[in-house]
């Protein structure tokens, strides 16, 4: 099938340009470690706080960190993109007859990718400090990240396309990135909110997210959160793919 | 002749916060099977907006179109499998090597990753890049990356490329690697639609030749048929003082057909230059003024630029 075969082309060309360069690879592993260095030993005595939810501080924290990852990782991919579009390449892509759902997808894919590479790590070094999740969940968390990652990637290559230039793109990505990770209690639960801030955070469809991620990690995997979490981000990320590949088959100027 | 690119009053409005532009305000083009067609025009006068919506990357705003024998509006697909288009930033990335751009393109193409390789092989070769193709682009030279560019623009063979810029920013050596390319491909059946803001290029490298100012064509065949019909010579010349008083005296003279002031200096459109010479020193010197500078010289594109549009093509060129 064309759509494949293409998607399949140009997943190749990112994950090669990734792949061949040492300095992306090794941030990309680098990244978990520094959460975890600098992130993992504020985890100890924290966790001792009242109203600090059950469970091991790790398994409070390592699912938020896993949606922050997910989310901050796909962000920034679109200044790639807009570098692109300046040196023509995208314009040459699309004279050409391939799928423009695969010119989104493709590079979507690799960005999921890495980023469920690193929260495997995340987690992985997470273990030896007291994180236990059932392997089962570790599969169904990994889903559930990746969903978050190709949603935003999608949206950031929508919006890079839209704004074609860094100083427009940074400014809303990093902007609206912020509020939707803080009010999805990725950082601290939000149990320990105010009524009105987890108001806010109801209608945010990341804390679906975080819910169902911090479910997974009470090996609670027959929540009904975490199916709701996981339909939520997949019903998101096929709108998000939608909107994207519109983009990049109408991408003007 | 059978028509490769055929168009009928086809525009494009950009719309801006501020205002809406008119970038391209009813185009005709005629471009036979088999030709190199030259687009000239100065900066903003619309020839990357036309070559956009031909090559099915903008959406016309009015007008109809066939290219490659295909409804321009309606097959978008069927034209991309036959044309290639280079734009005017190029299209490859500074981070990979030639050789990999031009495997990925033919594969983009719908070619096996054996007949991609093959086909690569051979533009490199062709394109003389053998000695970068395995370096990334970002290190090639100027015209080593315009020749990648290219050869981005021919992996499948395409019956109609779409050049735009060509030469723009290039040294003169690989100016005229460049027009060999475009001649070869020209000897090898490949219809050639290029645009270029240099006369000097229309004139020498182009079959026919389209001028274009402010969204609309004001001049279009041969760079001959062109020039003929401008006049038989243009006299330029420059008196000591105000130019307009030699401009009045002669403009009326019945053997100037036209003229007019350009840089400091009067042009005038003649029949035959020498004979119009010693009647315009002359009468200059009965009106005494005193001549400082006088040439003699055949009508170039600019001259033809310069009686359609009112300006120089040479001041407008940035
Ligand atoms: N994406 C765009 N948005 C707004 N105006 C544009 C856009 N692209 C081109 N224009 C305007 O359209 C006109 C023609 O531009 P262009 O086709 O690039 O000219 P040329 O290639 O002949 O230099 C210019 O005035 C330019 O500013
Ligand atoms: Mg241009």
């Amino acid at each position: 099938m064309k759509l494949a075969r293409d998607t399949g082309l140009v997943f190749g060309r990112y994950f090669g340009l990734f792949i061949r360069n040492p300095a992306w690879v090794a941030l990309g592993v680098l990244q978990p470690v520094i959460y975890l260095v600098l992130f993992g030993p504020l985890l100890k005595s924290i966790s001792s706080v009242q109203g600090f939810p059950p469970g091991g501080a790790y398994n409070v924290f390592v699912p938020g960190l896993l949606v922050q990852l997910g989310m901050f990782g796909a962000a920034g991919v679109g200044f790639s993109l807009i570098a692109e579009l300046r040196a023509g390449v995208i314009e040459r892509l699309r004279v050409t007859p391939v799928s423009r759902v695969a010119l989104l997808l493709g590079r979507a894919l690799r960005d999921m990718l890495s980023i469920v590479v690193q929260s495997l790590i995340l987690i992985l070094l997470s273990l030896p400090f007291g994180l236990s999740i059932h392997p089962i969940g570790v599969v169904i968390t990994l889903g559930l990240i990746a969903l978050i990652g190709l949603m935003t990637a999608s949206i950031a290559y929508a919006l890079a396309l839209w704004a074609r230039d860094e100083n427009t793109y940074a400014p809303i990505i990093f902007t609206s990135t912020l509020p939707i990770l803080l009010l999805s209690g990725v950082l601290l639960p939000l149990g320990l909110a105010p009524q009105w801030l987890r108001n806010v955070a109801a209608l945010n469809p990341l804390s679906y997210a975080v819910d169902a991620a911090r479910a997974v990690f009470r090996d609670h995997l027959s929540d009904p959160s975490v199916t709701k979490g996981v339909a939520i981000m997949l019903v998101l990320s096929i709108v998000a793919i939608a909107i994207g590949a519109r983009s990049f088959g109408r991408a003007v100027a | 002749m059978e028509e490769v690119i055929n168009t009928k009053g086809l525009r494009r409005v950009f719309k801006t916060r501020a205002r809406a532009v008119e970038a391209v305000a009813g185009v005709d083009l005629h471009v036979r099977a088999g030709e190199i067609f030259g687009f000239l025009g100065p900066n903003g006068a619309g020839k990357t907006t036309t070559l956009r919506m031909l090559a099915t990357l903008l959406p016309p705003s009015g007008g109809s179109a066939t290219v490659a024998g295909c409804n321009l509006l309606t097959q978008p697909d069927r034209i991309r499998e036959r044309i290639g288009y280079v734009g005017q930033a190029g299209g490859s990335d500074r981070e990979i090597t030639g050789r990999r751009e031009l495997e990925f393109q033919g594969r983009l193409y719908g070619q096996s990753s054996a007949a991609a390789r093959k086909r690569a092989a051979e533009l490199i070769t062709m394109l003389e890049l053998e000695a970068c193709a395995d370096r990334k682009s970002g290190t090639y030279s100027g015209g080593q990356k315009r020749r990648l560019d290219i050869g981005l623009g021919l992996v499948h063979d395409p019956q109609l490329l779409f050049l735009d810029e060509p030469t723009t920013g290039l040294d003169p050596q690989s100016r005229a690697r460049v027009w060999d390319e475009v001649r070869r491909m020209h000897d090898r059946g490949t219809t050639v639609f290029l645009t270029t803001h240099y006369l000097d290029e229309a004139d020498a490298l182009c079959d026919r030749v389209a001028i274009i100012d402010y969204g609309k064509i004001v001049a279009e065949g041969t760079p001959e048929e062109l020039k003929r019909a401008v006049a038989g010579d243009v006299v330029t010349l420059a008196v000591a003082g105000d130019q307009q008083r030699a401009l009045d005296l002669l403009e009326d003279q019945p053997f100037v057909r036209e003229a007019t002031l350009d840089e400091g200096s009067v042009l005038l459109y003649v029949d035959r230059g020498e004979v119009a010479m010693p009647a315009i020193l002359r009468l200059l010197d009965g009106a005494g003024l005193t001549l400082m500078t006088i040439g003699l010289h055949r009508p170039s594109l600019d001259d033809v630029f310069l009686r359609q549009t009112g300006r120089s093509l040479r001041e407008t060129a940035a």
